[in-house]
């Protein structure tokens, strides 16, 4: 089940041919892996080396530097809370200990039902409206007690359609098809663009 | 193509005609106050992200005139406009640009990375305008004479990347982007790009590294700067999403109006958040080197005083990496050269006001912990120093502190930026600012900017340090918490 399915496999081949080299796809096809299973699981790493030409132990490489790649089954629903200044200001360590609580479980841990991970994260870039957090990346803002736990039930209760499961994050993909495209080629092959070569002057036109 | 002639504040196009003064509910943050309009301007529809409204409101105007005229008159406009780079190290966009040799491929590298604590102003830029920032690379690639463009998103932010897609789909469709743009012979490719979770990749090598799908550490400059040798080792701009949301009002307007705006060092505006103990924290668009901190912190336009009517403990003026500013430098101007000479930076319009309560020892632990966190690990002072520096200032927070952490703390901070560290001055104290950069030890400031809250907050708050660390001649004190710096 963990490799890539082949409708994500048609999509990574769609992916990788917009980059002038394949390793490029290395991170939105660790994306698409973590889309498809929640998370990032090891023959999913192995599937996507053979699909870019490079080693399992490179994928591992760069997906273990990267925060959001989790490389074991997390909760449906991973509720990350900024601590950082200014939501620290405002609140955000005390919002994350009444999470700890209502929740039974510590950051970087999972509710026994599957439901919920914690991660208590760096600022996310919602500063003004401290205290913040996201969950599956979608945003909460001016958080009190109140309203984390409103949000909680709503989650349990499947009454947030707007929060897809962990591992979706835009829900519009870029639709790029050879055709449409200029010309993406490797950065041996490209050249100057011809239309930039009539635009220069003379003497400088191609150097 | 360009109109030289407008007059400050004169022409409706300009934009400073009408504002509520108030929250815009669908741009959570942002706050439609008086003053130019030059990225902001399509904020308060709720359709700003979409094609339709952009096209209605003067969207891709200006990249068909500019394809019309030659490359080189587009890269000179951008000189002319002295366009300030927005991304935190403040270098001109047009200057950055002519480093670029005359080799192909070149590439450009739009570093939407935001993650600087305290900063929220690039996300607001993708999400509610994606056209005016895909306008703003259109105009850059045809200038720098290249048809691939990067579109750099951070993996956290799930609207934005979803915007931008929406927007790109709908560019291409329209013949905006990919072959024969805008029925010319022009063709120019941008690709969207979600990184995944790491501040450090808002550094332009790391992000270049993680582009080509590698670990986001930073490489060793010079040799290799981008414009020269960037992605796959071909010349790159990497430029901020503000930076180049910049472009389609510049271009619409000219470079003579855009200079109206701002002072003569800081031409037009720039994008601030102010968050913290301020009664109205927001996003807002603000001319440069015009409206001073005091303003800000305390206008009625702006954030309206600091909280419950307490007073101004201390304020960073650029981002995490920023060191912290006093009462002393409230009447500075928003200004990069003014807010450098006097100890700091203005990086990325990241502005944390911290009132009386606030604990110095806790904000300085919080902010270093930060950089703890996020170092990459390549180079040896940061990876070992940032982790020394927060586990100490834990102990001392925790009231674990030796008599001697305060001094192994500088030390800590000189392995990593050796010489005096910049510092805001403190007049009644006869003491003067060291003006900004620190030097380093690493190959990017990652490290040396976990030495700002440090030197900050001892050189200001030294007897709150001391109040924490128990007298090591009192049995009564536990220090079991206390492995690191032995």
């Amino acid at each position: 089940m963990s490799r890539l399915t082949s409708s994500s496999v048609l999509l990574a081949r769609e992916i990788i041919v917009r980059y002038p080299r394949p390793k490029s796809a290395l991170i939105p096809l660790l994306h698409l892996a973590q889309q498809q299973n929640g998370y990032v699981s090891t023959e999913s790493m192995e599937h996507i080396a053979e699909l870019i030409g490079v080693t399992p132990a490179e994928v591992l490489g760069t997906c273990s530097f990267y925060e959001m790649f989790k490389r074991e089954p997390v909760g449906r629903y991973m509720i990350n809370i900024c601590t950082n200044i200014s939501c620290q200001l405002n609140g955000g360590e005390e919002l994350l200990h009444h999470a700890e609580e209502q929740l039974g479980i510590k950051p970087g841990g999972t509710t026994d039902d599957g439901m919920f991970s914690l991660e208590d994260v760096e600022c996310i870039a919602a500063c003004t409206e401290a205290p913040c957090l996201q969950v599956n990346y979608r945003y909460e803002y001016n958080l009190s007690n109140e309203g984390f736990d409103r949000m909680i039930s709503d989650l349990k209760a499947g009454a947030r359609p707007d929060i897809p499961l962990h591992g979706t994050l835009a829900r519009v993909r870029q639709h790029l098809t050879q055709e449409q495209s200029s010309a993406i080629e490797s950065p041996e092959q490209a050249g100057t663009p011809v239309w930039f070569a009539s635009r220069q002057p003379e003497e400088k036109a191609g150097a | 193509m360009v109109r030289q002639s407008a007059t400050r504040r004169e022409s409706g196009g300009l934009g400073v005609t009408t504002h509520t003064n108030d929250y815009v509910p669908h741009a959570a943050g942002y706050v439609d106050n008086e003053g130019p309009k030059i990225v902001t301007s399509r904020f308060t529809d709720r359709d700003s992200h979409t094609l339709e409204r952009f096209e209605a409101t003067g969207g891709y105007r200006s990249i068909r005139s500019v394809i019309a005229g030659s490359p080189a008159d587009a890269a000179q406009l951008v000189k002319d406009a002295v366009l300030l780079g927005r991304g935190g190290a403040g270098f001109p966009a047009g200057v950055k640009w002519g480093f670029m040799p005359p080799v192909w491929p070149r590439y450009l590298v739009v570093n939407g990375d935001e993650s600087e604590p305290g900063t929220y102003k690039d996300r607001l830029l993708m999400e509610q305008d994606p056209h005016q920032l895909i306008e703003g690379c259109l105009i850059t690639c045809y200038a720098l004479g290249l048809n691939m463009c990067f579109l750099y998103v951070r993996g956290e932010m799930a609207l934005a990347q979803e915007r931008i897609a929406t927007a790109l789909n709908e560019a291409y469709e329209a013949g905006y982007i990919g072959q024969n743009i805008f029925g010319t012979d022009v063709g120019i490719d941008i690709v969207l790009h979600w990184g995944a979770g790491a501040y450090i990749v808002g550094e332009e090598t790391a992000l270049i590294e993680s582009l080509e799908g590698n670990r986001g550490m930073p490489r060793l400059k010079p040799p290799f700067f981008p414009a020269a040798k960037g992605l796959y080792m071909k010349p790159t701009i990497v430029n901020n999403v503000e930076t180049l949301s910049n472009l389609p009002w510049l271009f619409q307007h000219g470079s003579a109006a855009y200079k109206q705006y701002g002072s003569e060092k800081s031409p037009g505006s720039r994008m601030l958040a102010i968050s913290g103990h301020v009664n109205r924290p927001g996003v807002y668009e603000v001319e440069q080197g015009v409206v001073t901190f005091r303003e800000l912190f305390y206008g009625d336009n702006y954030c309206q005083g600091i909280r419950d009517g307490n007073d101004l403990k201390m304020f960073i003026p650029g981002g995490g990496s920023a060191p912290w500013f006093f009462e002393d430098q409230l009447d500075l101007k928003i200004e990069a050269a003014d807010v450098g000479a006097a100890g700091s930076m203005l990086g990325s319009g990241a502005i944390v006001v911290m009132d009386e309560t606030t604990d110095a020892v806790k904000a300085c632990l919080r902010v270093v912990r930060f950089f703890a966190r996020e170092s990459c690990g390549k180079c040896t002072p940061c990876r070992e120093g940032t982790t020394w520096e927060e586990q100490i200032l834990q102990r001392i927070y925790d009231g674990h502190g030796r008599p001697e952490d305060i001094d192994l703390l500088l030390d800590v901070g000189s392995q990593i930026s050796p010489g005096p560290y910049p510092v805001a001055g403190w007049e009644s104290e006869g003491m003067t600012p060291v003006a900004f950069p620190p030097k380093q030890t690493t190959i990017c400031p990652l490290g040396p900017s976990s030495v700002a809250p440090i030197t900050s907050a001892i050189r200001r708050f030294r007897s709150e340090f001391e109040a924490k660390i128990p007298d090591p001649d009192d049995s009564n004190s536990d220090s079991t918490n206390a492995e690191v710096g032995s």
